[in-house]
C-alpha cells in the first residue's frame, strides 16, 4: 500500500470512518466554500479615518514608522526626503508597479526587478494593510517582487489608506476577488515591523535576516 | 537513526541540570519574560478568551476530518503545481527530502526552524549524505555550532548565554579577525547575519517548516521574527515544506482566527513579524521565488493518536506557553528531558511519538499545578493527560519498584479509613516534633531526591483532614 493511502486509512480507522459518509462530506465541503468568520477583535472595526490612525498606531508599537503621502506622485519625493533625513544613499529598488511614478523629479538613482542581495533600499506596493495589528500584506507577481520584502537593509512600503482593512479577513476578502476563490498568489507576506532575533538572552535586537527598518508610506486617496 | 534520545535518563539529566549554573541564570530569564508577555497581550485583547475557544475548536474540527481536509489540500496542492510526498515514518521523510536533493546535485541547503526537521533527525542524514545542512534562525544556527538538541520549542538556545555564544563564534568563524569586538549581543546578531547572508545566497535547495497547512487553497504557512524562514524559502531553486498531518486547518479565516492566538501566546507579540502564505511555485511572468515547491507531510505516528485519550494533544500549535509557564521546565531547562520536545507538551507528545518505555518518566516530572492548561492557547488538557500516562506506565509495570511499593503501602490505609487517620496523625506529630526547632528538614529517610535541593517544612500541627474538619466546623458555626 502507498504511504499516502496508508495514513489515510489509518486516520480513517482511527477515526471510525470510511471517508464516504455524505453528511460528513459534506460538513466539510460546506465549510470550504463559507469559511466562517470566527471571533473577529472590535478594535479594528472602524471608520475609514480611525482604522488609519488605529493602523498607525499598532504599525508604531511594532517599530515600524509610517508616514502620509498626499498622492501616488508624491511618493518618489518623500523616499527621497526619508533617504535624506536617515543620511542614507539616494539609490533605491522599486517594483514594477511603482516604476511609472515620477522618479525623474527627484535625484534617485532608480533601478526594478527582483533584488539580488546588494539593494540597501528598496521600495514595494503592498496590496492591504491591517489596522488590527498594523500589519502590511503584498503579495507576489511580475511587478512586486517577494525579494525586495527581505533583503535589503531598508524596506519601504508603499498602501493607499483605502487599502488599510480593519482585520485580517475583510483582505481575505480582497484576495479572493482578485485571484479568484481557492486560489492564492505564489506568496502572500504579512509584515509587521522589521525584522528582529530575541534568541541571545531574550534580548530583542532589530535586523536579524530582513530589513532593519520598514517605513511605510500611506497615500490619502 | 533518530536523534539520540536520553528521556529514559530524566532523573539523571535533571539532576544534573539544577547544579548547572549558567543554565539556571538563563532559567531565570524565562520565567521572568516570557510570563510578564504574554499576560499584557493577553489583556489588550478583549476578544482573547474566544479566540482560544475558537482555536480549539477549529482543530478539533480539523482533526474530525483530518482525512478529507488531507485530500483537498493535496488536490490544491497539485493544482497550483506542488509536489506531496507523504511520509509515515521519519525515515521515509528523510528519504523523500534526500531524494529530492539528490536529483538536483545540491551541496549545500538552508533551513528554516522545524520541529519536524528535529523530531526526524533531517540533518544527520544530510551530512551522512555529503550535504550541508545550514540552520538560520539565529538560535538553531547557535546549537547546530554546538551539536544540540533545541532546549525550547521557540527559543532553541534559550539555555545559553551571550559569553557562550561568543565563544562558539570565535571557535567557528574563523575567517574572520579574532581581535573583533563580539561583547555585545548585537554584535553576534551581525556577525551571524553577515555569515549567513552568504549561505542564503549560494544554496540548492531551501528546507522549510509549517505552521499551518491551508486545506482551501493548498497554501504553506511560516511564522518568523528574522525573516530567515523567508530568505531560505525564496532565493533556492527548490523549496521543501517539511509538515506533519496535524497541521491542516480548513480555510484562511480559520489559520487568521489562530494566528491571533499564536504569537500572543508565544511571545507576547500582537503578530509575529513574518507571517508568510505560500502556493506552488514561481508563476509565469514572476521575478523571483523557487522553481519547485515540494512539501512533504509526515505522520509518524499520529494518525494513531486520533480517537484516544491523546488526540486533543494534536492540536498543539508548538506556541511553547506551557513550558513558559512550568515550574518544572524552570527548574531543568529543556535538555533534561531528553529528546526534541521539552516541558508539558513534551511530557505528553513524546510518549506518543517515541514509546512510553523511553518517555516515561516525563509525564511525572509534574506538580498538576495546572498553569500549562491554563494558558494553552488550544486549551489542551495537559495535566488530565499526563495522569493517563502516568496509569498506563503503572498498568505496564513499567514505574519503579520504589513507586510501586510506596502505592501499595499508600493503598493499605487509604483503604481503612480509621488506621489512615491514626497513621497520619502519629506521623505528623512526630514530624512536627522532630522539626520544632527549624520548623524544617534539610534532610529526611527516603525523602533525600526532595530535600537535596530544597528543605521539607515541618508540619505546623494536625493533619489535612483533622484541619478540614475543623474548618468545616467553623464555616457552620458563622
Ligand atoms: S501544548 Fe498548548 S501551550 Fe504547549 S506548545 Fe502546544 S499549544 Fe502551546
Amino acid at each position: 500500500m502507498s504511504a499516502r493511502d496508508d495514513i489515510l486509512g489509518t486516520i480513517r480507522r482511527s477515526l471510525g470512518v470510511t471517508g464516504q459518509e455524505a453528511p460528513r462530506r459534506s460538513i466539510v465541503e460546506n465549510r470550504l466554500a463559507q469559511a466562517p468568520r470566527g471571533v473577529i477583535p472590535q478594535r479594528g472595526q472602524l471608520d475609514p479615518q480611525a482604522r488609519a490612525a488605529l493602523f498607525r498606531t499598532m504599525a508604531e508599537a511594532a517599530l515600524a514608522t509610517v508616514e502620509e503621502v498626499e498622492s501616488l506622485d508624491k511618493v518618489p519625493a518623500a523616499v527621497a526626503e526619508y533617504l535624506r533625513r536617515g543620511n542614507l544613499p539616494a539609490r533605491a529598488r522599486v517594483g514594477e508597479a511603482l516604476a511609472g511614478l515620477p522618479w525623474g523629479e527627484t535625484t534617485l538613482e532608480v533601478g526594478t526587478g527582483p533584488s539580488d542581495g546588494r539593494d540597501l533600499i528598496a521600495v514595494n506596493r503592498a496590496f492591504a494593510g491591517a489596522a488590527e495589528t498594523g500589519s502590511i500584506a503584498l503579495v507576489s507577481g511580475p511587478d512586486s517582487p517577494t525579494t525586495l520584502n527581505f533583503l535589503p537593509d531598508y524596506a519601504i512600503a508603499v498602501l493607499r489608506e483605502s487599502e488599510i482593512a480593519g482585520d485580517y479577513e475583510s483582505v481575505w476578502d480582497r484576495i479572493r476577488e482578485r485571484y479568484g476563490k481557492g486560489t492564492m498568489p505564489r506568496t502572500l507576506n504579512w509584515i509587521t515591523g522589521p525584522s528582529r532575533s530575541a534568541d541571545i538572552e531574550q534580548t530583542m535586537l532589530l535586523g536579524a535576516h530582513g530589513p532593519r527598518s520598514l517605513h511605510i508610506l500611506v497615500v490619502k486617496d | 537513526m533518530t536523534s539520540h534520545i536520553t528521556s529514559p535518563q530524566f532523573k539523571e539529566n535533571a539532576s544534573r541540570a539544577l547544579v548547572d549554573a549558567p543554565l539556571q541564570q538563563a532559567m531565570g530569564n524565562v520565567r521572568v519574560n516570557f510570563i510578564e508577555r504574554r499576560r499584557a497581550a493577553a489583556e489588550k485583547l478583549p476578544e482573547f478568551e474566544g479566540l482560544r475557544d475558537s482555536a480549539r475548536d477549529i482543530k478539533n474540527h480539523a482533526l474530525e476530518h483530518l482525512d478529507l481536509y488531507l485530500e483537498t489540500w493535496e488536490q490544491n496542492v497539485t493544482k497550483a503545481g506542488g509536489h506531496v510526498h507523504w511520509a509515515r515514518t521519519a525515515e521515509e521523510a528523510r528519504e523523500a527530502v534526500l531524494a529530492i536533493c539528490r536529483r538536483v546535485g545540491a551541496k549545500t541547503v538552508t533551513k528554516g526552524k522545524s520541529m519536524i526537521s528535529e523530531e526526524i533527525s533531517l540533518n544527520t542524514a544530510l551530512e551522512a549524505a555529503g550535504i550541508k545542512p545550514v540552520e538560520t534562525d539565529l538560535g538553531e544556527y547557535i546549537i547546530q555550532l554546538r551539536g544540540e538538541l533545541p532546549s525550547h520549542i521557540i527559543a532553541p538556545a534559550v539555555h545559553l548565554n551571550a559569553t557562550q555564544v561568543e565563544s562558539d563564534f570565535r571557535r567557528v568563524h574563523t575567517h574572520l579577525d579574532p581581535k573583533r569586538d563580539l561583547s555585545q549581543p548585537v554584535q553576534l546578531l551581525t556577525e551571524a547575519r553577515g555569515v549567513l547572508r552568504d549561505r542564503f545566497l549560494a544554496a540548492d535547495v531551501g528546507i522549510t517548516g509549517a505552521n499551518f497547512l491551508i486545506a482551501e487553497t493548498g497554501t504553506s504557512v511560516i511564522v518568523t521574527n528574522e525573516g530567515n524562514g523567508d530568505l531560505t524559502q525564496i532565493l533556492p531553486k527548490i523549496h521543501v515544506v517539511i509538515a506533519s498531518i496535524e497541521k491542516i486547518v480548513p480555510t484562511l479565516e480559520d489559520a487568521s482566527q489562530i494566528l491571533r492566538v499564536l504569537a500572543r501566546s508565544a511571545t507576547g507579540q500582537e503578530m509575529s513579524v513574518y507571517t508568510t502564505l505560500s502556493t506552488g511555485p514561481r508563476r509565469p511572468g514572476d521575478p523571483d521565488g523557487p522553481e519547485e515547491y515540494h512539501v512533504v507531510v509526515l505522520d509518524n505516528g499520529r494518525s494513531s493518536m486520533l480517537g484516544t485519550a491523546f488526540q486533543d494533544m494534536l492540536r498543539c500549535i508548538r506556541c511553547g506557553a506551557c513550558m513558559n509557564h512550568c515550574p518544572v521546565y524552570h527548574a531543568v531547562g529543556g535538555h533534561a528531558y531528553g529528546w526534541v520536545y521539552p516541558g508539558p507538551m513534551g511530557a505528553v507528545l513524546s510518549p506518543s511519538l517515541i514509546g512510553v518505555d523511553k518517555a516515561g518518566h516525563l509525564p511525572n516530572a509534574s506538580t498538576f499545578c495546572g498553569r500549562c492548561e491554563s494558558v494553552c492557547p488550544v486549551r489542551i488538557p495537559l495535566p488530565k493527560m499526563m495522569r493517563s500516562w502516568r496509569e498506563r506506565e503503572f498498568e505496564r509495570h513499567l514505574s519503579p519498584a520504589t513507586v510501586r511499593g510506596g502505592l501499595a503501602f499508600w493503598s493499605f490505609f487509604a483503604r481503612r479509613p480509621g488506621l489512615y487517620r491514626l497513621a497520619t496523625r502519629l506521623g505528623m506529630g512526630a514530624l512536627a516534633w522532630f522539626g520544632r526547632d527549624k520548623g524544617k528538614f534539610a534532610s529526611l529517610p527516603f525523602a533525600s531526591g526532595w530535600t537535596k535541593y530544597r528543605d521539607f517544612p515541618a508540619p505546623q500541627g494536625g493533619t489535612f483532614q483533622q484541619r478540614y474538619r475543623d474548618t468545616r466546623k467553623q464555616g457552620a458555626r458563622r
